[in-house]
């Protein structure tokens, strides 16, 4: 099996969310990660869907995607040609004896420190999946009380936009 | 939506509107609390409603109607119990792509997610069941989410659709506006199939020695049987016809080698067995069709064409893949092999025709009469479709009645047989006649159903006596669950737990027939089959049930168990056909 990044571009609908979630669950798919928002066109959005499958179960949950009404367009981005990224809040103890190392660590991965209290801090951070296991890797040893982590959002690289074609179609004025 | 323009409507009044204007002349429903505003406006309205006694009643009453007219079956319910009670039907109507519309009632908006009194997630609960569906809580919306519904429903891969409308949407007033065009980016069904792979499957065709035409319900969807004809003639291929498929190419065609399948003809499950070309038309590689995928035709070459790009590869990949609309597919299909003909290029199938026909002719469909006298349910069948004929409508159930009504009747036209293929829904058959006789008035139809199933949904025996539709039912009566029996005779060493149903004794279906203000009439012996089906051919006026009591043992034939290959068909127990001989 292999790791996919379907960007699918949908109606911005009550209820689009729970089909494409309940499409990949009842057809067997289980989904990696999946982060949604506005485009840059009112009554649109997209949605950057991870799954681990082999090629061939990928076309089917593709076909099936695409057979939803609510959705517009789905474009598999290429790791190697496309900028993908998450974003990753961690709480992590940081006392007197160890707070500076944690801030070492913290500028060796281009992290932010977003909030400090007496005994821990906050560092956000972004890049793709393999910086931040690295770094969560790192900072382990001092203690991670809290973690969360957002769905991974991917776009393309160069001048075009999956938007493109679809918008010609999808935005005329009613 | 602008203020100015259109009359000024309540929610239900729109409701009603574009009901009539959408061209739908018939629902079947049952009213209820939050529905009811709809069903003030209904009462003036042309559209005929039929009150039905229960809700999965008026899902299959809309399913039979689809089924026998081609045109868009509409079912009304109200919230909560009324709209999951339709989840059959719904769930039946989009495994056999039929299209229809549901509409029900929701509780007030301010309610919804409250738990209210009769409230149900309708929507939630049929996303996975249906083509696509809407909650409306504007009543401004109502005309446009009609429009875009019954275009949903009825165009590309047909299917079913629900629009759930709050209750206070009903009640509200709002401008009427009936759209001009529908407007849906993320819908386009492609119809018109790339060319060239269309050329490339002629191309094919012309170099096979053992093409097969698989031939599915898309087939009836699009209305190409015509076209079909024509092109099994022209080319001389043979033609198998799915069980969604019965009808969509003349039974008594030389080139009609029967239904493939679990319990297909040994000579239709060959043909797609042996095959070099498969050229499936509609058709989706259905598990009961395939039997086990991977022994599968395993010398074929597929050339898959289907309106629904999801269902190209999704269990037997295709070498060549068409998407489109079965007409069009056709048609041009036509054009590609003629050229390919004035080329001089002319396949030569005469071998496999041979072949099949043989195959055909040593394993014909067949059953042996009971040998205590008692009635062989194939033979009730099978004078049942003979006495009524071609042009006769027949709906069945699920089970054995089902695979014999669609072995044992002739099926000559599209749209005669309609029949539960995908869900398997026992109960089927009664409301399914129901709704086929009122879309098709004329036409004789007849119920084939069984014991286990007519007791599921007969109480639309009512709704047929009152509302002046006389359908006809033919009980198949085994006095038991008489497929899972035979499941049990084959595979669980004869423990019949709990598929005896003792209706031979209760109920008197005869009585309950005479109840429901039918006519009953009852048939035990050989003998008097054809009387007691001319009988029941006498009468019009009321809906008739004859309950034909027959041999419990009788099991249906030929039949390749589940989990197995095609290979491994019996014709009998224990009966393999020795199609090897033949081999090419």
């Amino acid at each position: 099996m292999t790791r996919h990044t379907l960007s699918v571009l949908v109606e911005d609908q009550p209820g689009v969310l729970a089909r494409i979630a309940s499409l990949f669950s009842r057809r067997g798919f289980n989904i990696e990660s999946l982060a949604v928002g506005p485009t840059e066109h009112a009554g649109m959005s997209r949605m950057t869907i991870a799954v681990n499958v082999d090629d061939l179960p990928l076309e089917q949950v593709t076909k099936q995607l695409n057979k939803l009404v609510n959705v517009l367009k789905i474009v598999e981005l290429d790791p190697d040609t496309s900028i993908q990224r998450e974003l990753l809040l961690v709480k992590v103890r940081a006392d007197a004896q160890s707070r500076s190392q944690v801030l070492e660590t913290v500028q060796l991965f281009r992290a932010k420190v977003v909030d400090v209290a007496t005994d821990s801090i906050v560092i956000e951070a972004t890049g793709n999946a393999d910086k931040l296991d690295a770094l969560l890797r790192v900072l382990e040893p001092f203690g991670v009380k809290e973690l969360v982590q957002s769905g991974m959002v991917a776009v393309g690289r160069g001048p075009r936009s999956i938007t493109d074609r679809t918008v010609r179609s999808a935005d005329r004025p009613a | 939506m602008s203020e100015t323009a259109g009359p000024h409507l309540s929610g239900a009044e729109s409701l009603v509107k574009a009901l009539e204007d959408v061209g739908a002349d018939t629902v079947f429903g049952i009213p209820g609390g939050a529905i009811l505003p709809a069903y003030d406006p209904l009462f003036d309205s042309s559209v005929r409603h039929i009150l039905v006694r229960h809700e999965q009643g008026a899902g299959h009453a809309a399913e039979g109607f689809a089924m026998a007219t081609g045109r868009v079956g509409v079912c009304m319910a109200t919230s909560g119990p009324g709209a999951t009670n339709l989840v059959t039907p719904i769930a039946n109507a989009y495994m056999d792509s039929t299209p229809m519309v549901a509409i029900t009632g929701q509780v007030p908006s301010a309610s919804i997610g409250t738990d209210a009194f009769q409230e149900a997630d309708i929507r939630g609960i049929t996303m996975p069941i249906t083509k696509h569906n809407f909650l409306v809580t504007d009543p401004a919306l109502i005309p446009k989410t009609i429009a875009e519904a019954f275009h949903i429903a009825g165009t590309g891969r047909k299917g079913p659709v629900l629009v759930d409308i709050s209750k206070d949407a009903l009640q509200a007033t709002s401008s009427y506006e009936w759209p001009d065009t529908i407007d849906l980016p993320g819908y386009r069904p492609v119809l018109k199939p790339h060319s060239k792979q269309v050329r490339e499957t002629a191309r094919l065709i012309v170099e096979a020695r053992r093409p097969v035409l698989y031939v599915g319900g898309g087939v009836l969807a699009a209305g190409a049987s015509t076209d079909l004809l024509l092109l099994a003639e022209m080319a001389g291929i043979p033609v198998v016809t799915t069980l969604m498929a019965r009808g969509a190419f003349p039974d008594s065609h030389p080139l009609h080698m029967g239904m493939p399948g679990m319990h297909g003809t040994v000579a239709a499950v060959g043909a797609l067995q042996k095959s070099d070309l498969i050229l499936a038309l509609g058709a989706r590689f259905d598990d009961r069709v395939t039997g086990r995928l991977d022994t599968f035709a395993p010398g074929a070459t597929v050339v898959h064409a289907d309106i629904d790009p999801a269902e190209i590869s999704k269990n037997r990949v295709a070498d060549v893949p068409i998407v489109g609309d079965a007409k069009e597919v056709i048609t041009e299909l036509i054009g590609a092999v003629r050229a390919e003909h004035t080329s001089g290029r002319v396949g030569d199938y005469a071998a496999w025709r041979d072949t099949l026909g043989r195959m055909r002719s040593t394993y014909p469909l067949g059953y042996t009469p009971p040998t205590d006298g008692e009635l062989a349910p194939q033979y009730v069948i099978e004078r049942l479709g003979a006495i009524a004929g071609p042009d006769a409508l027949y709906t069945a159930g699920v089970g054995q009645h089902q695979m014999w009504a669609a072995q044992f009747v002739k099926y000559e036209h599209p749209g005669s047989w309609l029949n539960s293929g995908g869900l398997g829904t026992m109960g089927f058959a009664v409301p399914a006649a129901m709704g086929a006789k009122v879309g098709r008035p004329d036409a004789t139809v007849w119920a084939i159903d069984g014991d286990g199933c007519f007791q599921m949904t007969n109480q639309e025996l009512a709704t047929c006596a009152i509302n002046d539709i006389p359908i006809k039912v033919a009980i198949i009566n085994n006095s038991s669950l008489g497929m899972v029996r035979q499941w049990q005779t084959l595979f669980y060493n004869e423990r019949y737990s709990n598929t005896d149903l003792h209706s031979v004794r209760i109920p008197d279906f005869v009585t309950l027939a005479e109840a429901y203000g039918a006519a009953g009439l009852r048939c035990e012996t050989a003998a008097d089959v054809d009387a007691t089906i001319e009988k029941a051919m006498e009468i019009n006026d009321r809906p008739v049930v004859v309950d034909f009591v027959v041999h419990k043992d009788a099991m249906v034939w030929p039949m390749v168990a589940a989990g197995t290959s095609n290979d491994e068909i019996k014709y009998a127990r224990d009966m393999a056909p020795d199609w090897d001989k033949d081999e090419l």
